[in-house]
């Protein structure tokens, strides 16, 4: 029987189907299409819940360069590059990518464009897939960079072909701006042909592109002069758009939160706003003058309240009704302003938790199982391993962001001496390694630390959904590409000590960590076996338990499969969830885990 | 509020919500809805809890459904109905696959799965029609149909004719798969037309 976890139904991707016409689309999918249809030629990304489908969907297009970068800096970098060049050109990321992102935002906010240059990013209110919940608006007042933020698909697609035209009337890099309930909610777009656009001419012009004190001294105004037209734009242009109602109370919001007031409220009086940076004044001056309560309902942090009370405009509710964690919705917004919400039946027990685990005959289990029981610190980092986290594995001390498993493990040793490092480990994957892993491990060998590093090479990016990386051999449209060796590359670093283990075999696994945290120098160990989830990937068949032989001694359960189960004192395995890894009879003493054998 | 209707999609990452949910969102779009489904991808698709929001009417705010706004909730895992029970509306219908995937905690033994929950959850005044939707996947050929299985219980509850969802299957799922589908399709459909 083969696992339910194998996709073995899929669909049909609804964008190969005919132009205009009513269409679903995802947020994300919205986006691509407007890419295309504004004749965007080059799309750079790194895949990050919410905003990963955007490239997948673009890769599809044969009219758009499109690729996977190792990092967000890269990605955006690249797209610059492009946008100099004179092309039509888009960056994705989420929004912790950002802040790898960053450096190039805020001087690229002063150089501008040649061809128009977008980059969207993804907020993740509520955490679903992320380490915090930080508002990408900041970025956009902080860089002096207009952003747009859609409501929907429909404005996604819209939007996207907007920022385009925007950036390059106003010289300008545009922030996009979507959250996980625009990009990965589904609602109905009307689909248009391609715009192609021809690439601008590229002229050398060391002023503007060449951001020395000199130049940059002068290109400081031009950005100030920028925001100041795009004011006017905001106030003008109907991207922030007044809808008048019921006037005893006046919303001013942007993106989701609109469909949850217009859900409650369908007569209310709402100013929408598409831009959220820079924002109008005299716009919404006008509308709090014709309604007799202003309330401001947004997400995260106080970034339009804030910007209104600046304005010297009264705001009667804000964040002190709506809060600053976490995401909203109908209820929520109903229950802040006291209103009655729908009667619900309660279960009235506790109904325990389903957390995310590590997949059936995840190559990331034994591994966590056994620095668990070597009883070590273990650094964490960014993707599907850090659900090692989670009992009974229970094995991470750390996870800050993408990187850090091996830059902090360096710090934590540098203090904590050379006992600490022969009792701690950092671990990250191949993809993640690429992304930001590398620089730590540099500063392990030129810093004279003797740190150990795991990096559990899987063969993709698993957490996001299988994408491709460096270290894969194949390109964001399935090409055949170069692939990293990563042990050469940490050879090339100065790791005098590098091995490669497979982490399905427990013995020689914990055998290889141990010698390595007794060397006294910087060691990386390689645990190399593919996701389980991956096509190429052959599932053996179901395992099963022998209940005369069972003792019962839970030792199976110790290793967190959810294929195996516990009742009646004996251990059982689920035929429809078992991939027969194998890892379980290592567990156990008793040979009462069997293999079917082969007819 | 506004008059829309909303359907969830609930059970356990892995076991076909988005498929599902897509085969739904065909049927609504082809009957002249406004449409708005709201999915769940990345971390939570890793054996958690998922959960997909269908909303249609005439005109569509709100991608989510909230707590009391479910017309139906299709649970593809009985602690999964559970958990999202206060979803339904007063006077809405369940959908439950009555079959027990143990969570992580309760593997552990940390904490216990609840017993006879289908009962309760009739004894809470719910709607409910309770299925072996993992049988009658298997009897279609795969137990990976249980997705389609639950379509087709649906199915029977609404006013849309067998063949307009037939299309749907046809235009979701891969010409490989759809004789199976269909199978699973028919068997969820005709299970609920015994139970009605």
């Amino acid at each position: 029987m083969v696992s339910i976890i194998r996709d073995l139904v899929e669909e049909s991707r609804i964008f190969e189907r005919n132009n205009n016409m009513k269409t679903l689309l995802l947020g994300n999918e919205a986006v691509a299409r407007g890419l295309y249809e504004a004749g965007c030629r080059f799309v750079s990304a790194y895949p990050g819940t919410p905003s990963t489908e955007i490239a997948e969907t673009v890769a599809k297009y044969a009219e758009i360069y499109a690729e996977w970068a190792p990092n967000e800096k890269v990605a955006a970098e690249a797209a610059i590059g492009a946008s100099i060049g004179g092309a039509r050109s888009f960056c994705a990321m989420k929004h912790v990518g950002l802040n790898v992102a960053a450096d190039p935002l805020f001087t690229v906010s002063y150089t501008g464009v040649n061809g128009g240059l977008v980059i969207a990013v993804a907020d993740d209110q509520g955490m679903h897939s992320s380490q915090n919940e930080q508002d990408s608006r900041h970025y956009a007042i902080a860089s002096k960079v207009p952003m747009l933020e859609p409501a929907d698909s429909a404005e996604c697609l819209e939007y996207a072909k907007l920022a385009f035209d925007l950036s390059e009337q106003y010289d300008t890099p545009v922030l996009f701006r979507t959250c996980t309930r625009v990009a990965h909610s589904q609602s109905i777009v009307d689909l248009s042909d391609r715009v192609e656009r021809a690439l601008k001419p590229y002229e050398k012009n060391p002023a503007k592109y060449v951001m020395m004190p000199g130049n940059a001294k002068n290109r400081h105004p031009i950005v100030e002069e920028r925001t100041k037209k795009l004011v006017d734009y905001a106030e003008t242009s109907g991207i922030n758009r007044v809808e008048m109602g019921d006037r005893s109370v006046g919303y001013v919001t942007a993106g989701i939160c609109y469909q949850y007031l217009r859900e409650c409220f369908p007569n209310a009086s709402i100013l929408k706003l598409g831009m959220v940076n820079p924002l109008p004044i005299q716009l919404i001056k006008d509308f709090a003058a014709q309604v007799d309560k202003l309330i401001v309902v947004e997400e995260l942090d106080p970034v339009i309240e804030t910007h209104l009370r600046a304005n010297g405009i009264r705001v009667d509710g804000g964040k002190d009704l709506f809060g600053l964690c976490g995401e909203l919705s109908q209820n929520k917004i109903l229950n802040a302003l006291d209103m009655q919400t729908p009667a619900y039946i309660d279960f009235g027990e506790t109904v325990p938790p389903r957390p995310p685990t590590l997949c059936p005959g995840c190559p990331h289990r034994g591994l966590f199982y056994t620095l668990s029981k070597m009883g070590l610190t273990v650094s964490g980092d960014i993707g599907c391993y850090t659900l090692g986290s989670l009992p009974p594995l229970g094995a991470l001390d750390t996870t800050i962001c993408m990187g850090a498993s091996i830059s902090g493990l360096h710090g934590f040793n540098a203090v904590r001496g050379v006992e600490s490092a022969k009792k701690s480990v950092a671990v990250i994957g191949d993809s993640t390694f690429m992304h930001s892993g590398i620089t730590g491990l540099i500063d392990i060998v030129y810093n004279k630390g003797i740190s150990t590093v795991l990096i559990l090479d899987n063969s993709i990016t698993g957490m996001t959904g299988h994408q491709q990386n460096p270290t894969t051999g194949k390109t964001l449209k399935g090409e055949p590409a170069p692939s990293v060796s990563i042990e050469k590359l940490c050879e090339a670093v100065g790791v005098k000590r590098v091995r490669v283990v497979d982490p399905y075999a427990l013995a020689e696994l914990k055998a290889a960590v141990s010698e390595e945290l007794a060397a006294e120098e910087p060691s990386v160990i390689i645990a190399r076996r593919p996701c389980i989830l991956l096509p190429e990937v052959k599932i053996a068949p179901a395992l099963y338990t022998d209940h005369d032989k069972c003792k019962g001694c839970r030792q199976c359960m110790t290793i967190g499969c959810p294929a195996i189960s516990f009742a009646d004192k004996k251990a059982s395995i689920d035929p429809t969830l078992c991939v027969g890894c194998e890892l379980c009879i290592q567990m156990c003493k008793f040979e009462a885990i069997l293999k079917k054998e082969a007819n | 509020m506004s008059q829309t209707k909303g359907i969830m999609i609930v059970g356990v990452g892995g076991q076909g919500t988005l498929l599902a949910s897509r085969i739904l969102g065909s049927v609504l779009l082809g009957q002249g809805f406004d449409v708005k489904m709201s999915e769940v991808h990345g971390m939570s698709q890793r054996g958690g809890s998922v959960v997909t929001y269908v909303k249609f009417g005439e005109k569509v705010y709100s991608p989510l459904v909230d707590q009391g706004e479910a017309d139906y909730i299709l649970a593809f895992e009985r602690l999964e109905a559970a958990r999202w029970i206060s979803y339904l509306k007063t006077g809405g219908t369940l959908i439950v696959n009555d079959r027990r995937i143990s969570p992580m905690p309760v593997i552990t033994g940390a904490l216990p799965y609840p017993d006879e929950i289908v009962e309760k959850l009739r004894a809470s005044g719910a709607q409910i029609i309770a299925s072996d939707a993992l049988a009658l996947a298997i009897e279609a050929g795969n137990p990976k149909s249980v997705n389609v299985v639950m379509i087709g219980i649906l199915s029977a509850l609404t006013d849309f004719s067998e063949a307009v969802w037939q299309q749907a299957l046809t235009d979701c799922v891969k010409p490989k798969f759809l004789a199976l589908n269909q199978k699973a399709f028919s068997l969820g459909r005709a299970y609920a037309q015994k139970s009605l």
